[in-house]
């Protein structure tokens, strides 16, 4: 287990190397830093100089990315447009986006297996099909859409929350946009959850389950649903960094200065440092996620063996 | 003797998409305490579904019971109520599956599965439960049962695993074991052992057991008497040696004839040629006669009944006089 997870984190290395140049390249064919700095008034030439001197970019484009990561790894993630250093804006915008992302995994993870328990058991009677079609109706409507729509009606139209979000940002303000957030996801997971079921309730292990003499409750709870759940605990796992990505537009809908506030204003203001610095640490989140989930289903299905 | 299970006219059908199969079609047998009950007959007869219905796991729906009763130490097990019916299974009658490696869940260790026996009918304490599962894993002698108990299904071989199915349904030393071709999934040289096992477990405990197979070389030693099934129906039922030196209808002697026998080596192997009815479209008649040698006008149009043909012999068969002197 060691070596494997050893084996791993060197293996981490050239993606990592690999997604935040390509990153780190697009951002920079963006256009100019430095004009982008200075926004309408032209730049005093020996300050643009210095400037770019400074950001390295004087040197040719692997020299930058170097140097760039060196500072990173230093904890120097450079200066947003704003002059506050990017290091100060992700210390007030990651707690802001991981309370988001962890009620949105509770949300998905709660309401979409009881879903698919639910819907898995009863396949074909109305409660599934009633399930499965709002299922599919969520995954259509892009999240802008709905978020707005709810956002209106809960916030606005019978103000049972507040439409934006307090800098604060509770738990149970996060609540709507968390269910926002997860909205897609959770459509997904019941119905992966549904499916694992539904397979596995015709499995021989819960016939022999059943003919132990166990309840009911016994034989899926202990049963079925340890074994189906192997599928949906992977796609929770590897949805933490695509729920921290996507939430880009549900807080810009509730005016959460999160990562994905940050990140859209660093690209509307074409503020490389900002934009490379959260994008590097969200390649991060994913790649620590993903080997999280495989070492779970190691955990989760003893008949993996990592070596 | 006591009369420990009674099956008498037992009907199941699927209703499936390709219509209504016609699974079991008027099932009699019965097993006494301490008797041991062979089930034979060609893959897809019916035989599974039987135990299932006995055992009441059977997949509802697709499967219903249409017809017959099944009584269980006097009481009519059909009419029990869910909860009833569920503290029998497992604590009074009890299944062994053909294929341990799927039957055993692959999530859970050896020692939680046979310990959970114990939690759910005796609750007895986890810790006390787990030390019963090693006990139970020397009994069926599994090797280094303490350090293994907490091993997974996969970790072990094929053999010991179906050790391990025995011991779960022997666990609460119930009255009646079903097992369902306990030994079709294992290498041929594990087979012996692990019916050794089964069979010295029965006679100590005074078990009723029903071994269902397709193997008629298995059931020589071990049996008292034989049911024969065929499309769904008994269509002979006879002690176990009688029916060796003279089987009454026809299909039995086909399957006899199909062993394997040292003494013939070299000679060709008599199988029953052509393929089970589906149990969709059953013919009408006998339903063997499309493959039987004997079959005459008559078995075309008339279902024979089973005819008793000796004391507790029975043949479905209308020229059982004949096969039996032929
Ligand atoms: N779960 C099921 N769904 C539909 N049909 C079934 C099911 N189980 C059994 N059957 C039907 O019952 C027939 C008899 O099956 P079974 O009792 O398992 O035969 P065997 O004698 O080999 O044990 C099968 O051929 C099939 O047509
Ligand atoms: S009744 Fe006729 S067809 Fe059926 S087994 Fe006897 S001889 Fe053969
Ligand atoms: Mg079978």
């Amino acid at each position: 287990m060691g070596r494997y997870v050893i084996r791993r984190l060197l293996q981490m290395i050239p993606v990592f190397v690999g997604s935040t140049f390509l990153i780190f390249v697009m951002v920079y064919a963006l256009g100019d830093p430095v004009a982008a700095l200075f926004g309408e008034r032209a730049p005093d030439p020996a300050t643009a100089a210095q400037i770019r001197r400074d950001l390295y970019l004087d040197h040719p484009l692997w020299q930058q990315y170097t140097h760039y990561m060196a500072q990173i790894f230093q904890g120097n993630f450079g200066t947003a447009f704003t002059g506050q250093p990017v290091l100060e804006l992700m210390g007030s915008a990651w707690p802001l986006t991981i309370r988001l992302t962890i009620v949105a995994i509770i949300v998905e993870a709660v309401i979409g297996v009881i879903l698919g328990i639910i819907t898995g058991l009863r396949r074909g009677r109305s409660v599934d099909t009633g399930v499965l079609v709002l299922t599919l109706i969520v995954v259509s409507i892009p999240t802008f859409v709905s978020g707005y729509v709810l956002q209106f009606l809960f916030g606005v139209k019978w103000g049972v929350v507040n439409p934006s979000v307090s800098p604060a940002a509770s738990f149970d303000e996060l609540a709507l946009p968390g269910v926002v957030l997860a909205l897609v996801s959770l459509a997904y997971v019941t119905r992966l959850t549904r499916t694992s079921i539904a397979e596995n309730t015709r499995a021989d292990y819960v016939r022999t389950a059943v003919a132990k003499g166990l309840p009911r409750r016994r034989v899926i709870l202990r049963h079925l649903l340890r074994n189906s759940l192997i599928p949906v605990v992977t796609f929770i796992g590897t949805d933490i960094g695509a729920l921290m990505g996507g939430a880009i537009v549900t807080e810009r809908i509730f005016n959460i200065h999160g990562v994905g506030y940050q990140l859209y204003q660093g690209i509307l203001r074409q503020n490389s440092p900002t934009v490379v610095g959260f994008v590097t640490i969200l390649v991060i989140v994913f790649l620590v996620a993903n080997l999280l989930v495989d070492l779970l289903y190691a955990v989760l299905d003893p008949r993996i063996r990592y070596a | 003797m006591d009369t420990l299970l009674d099956v008498r006219d037992l009907h199941v059908e699927f209703r499936t998409r390709d219509g209504v199969a016609k699974a079991v079609n008027g099932v009699n047998y019965s097993v006494n305490a301490g008797e041991t009950l062979a089930v034979l007959g060609e893959s897809g007869s019916g035989k599974s579904v039987t135990a299932q219905a006995i055992m009441g796991i059977l997949d509802s729906p697709p499967g219903h019971i249409t017809r017959g009763r099944i009584f269980f130490q006097g009481a009519d097990v059909l009419s029990l109520h869910r909860e009833a019916r569920r503290v029998l299974r497992g604590a009074r009658m009890a299944m062994i599956f053909q294929d341990a490696l799927s039957a055993l869940n692959p999530v859970l260790s050896v020692g939680d599965q046979l310990g959970e026996m114990f939690v759910v009918h005796r609750g007895l304490s986890r810790r006390d439960a787990r030390a019963r599962a090693v006990e139970l894993m020397d009994r069926v002698r599994i090797p280094a049962a303490r350090q293994r108990v907490g091993d997974y299904p996969h970790q072990f071989s094929g053999g010991m695993r179906q050790r391990i199915m025995i011991a779960m349904a022997m666990a609460l030393e119930p009255d009646l074991i079903i097992a369902d071709e306990p030994t079709t999934a294992l290498d041929v040289t594990v087979q012996a052992q692990v019916m050794e096992l089964l069979a010295e477990l029965q006679r100590e405990m005074r078990m009723g057991l029903i071994l269902i197979t397709h193997d008629l070389g298995v059931v020589a030693d071990v049996a008292d008497k034989i049911a024969v099934m065929y499309a769904g129906r008994i269509v002979e039922t006879a002690p176990v040696h009688q029916i060796y030196q003279r089987p009454a209808h026809p299909y039995t002697k086909g399957l006899l004839d199909s062993i394997p026998r040292l003494d013939q080596k070299g000679q060709e192997l008599y199988a029953i040629k052509g393929l089970p009815p589906s149990l969709l479209r059953i013919p009408p008649g006998c339903p063997f006669h499309p493959r039987c040698p004997m079959a005459q006008e008559v078995c075309r149009t008339d279902e024979p009944p089973l005819y008793e043909v000796g004391p507790k012999r029975g043949s479905a068969c209308h020229f059982w006089k004949e096969t039996l002197g032929g």
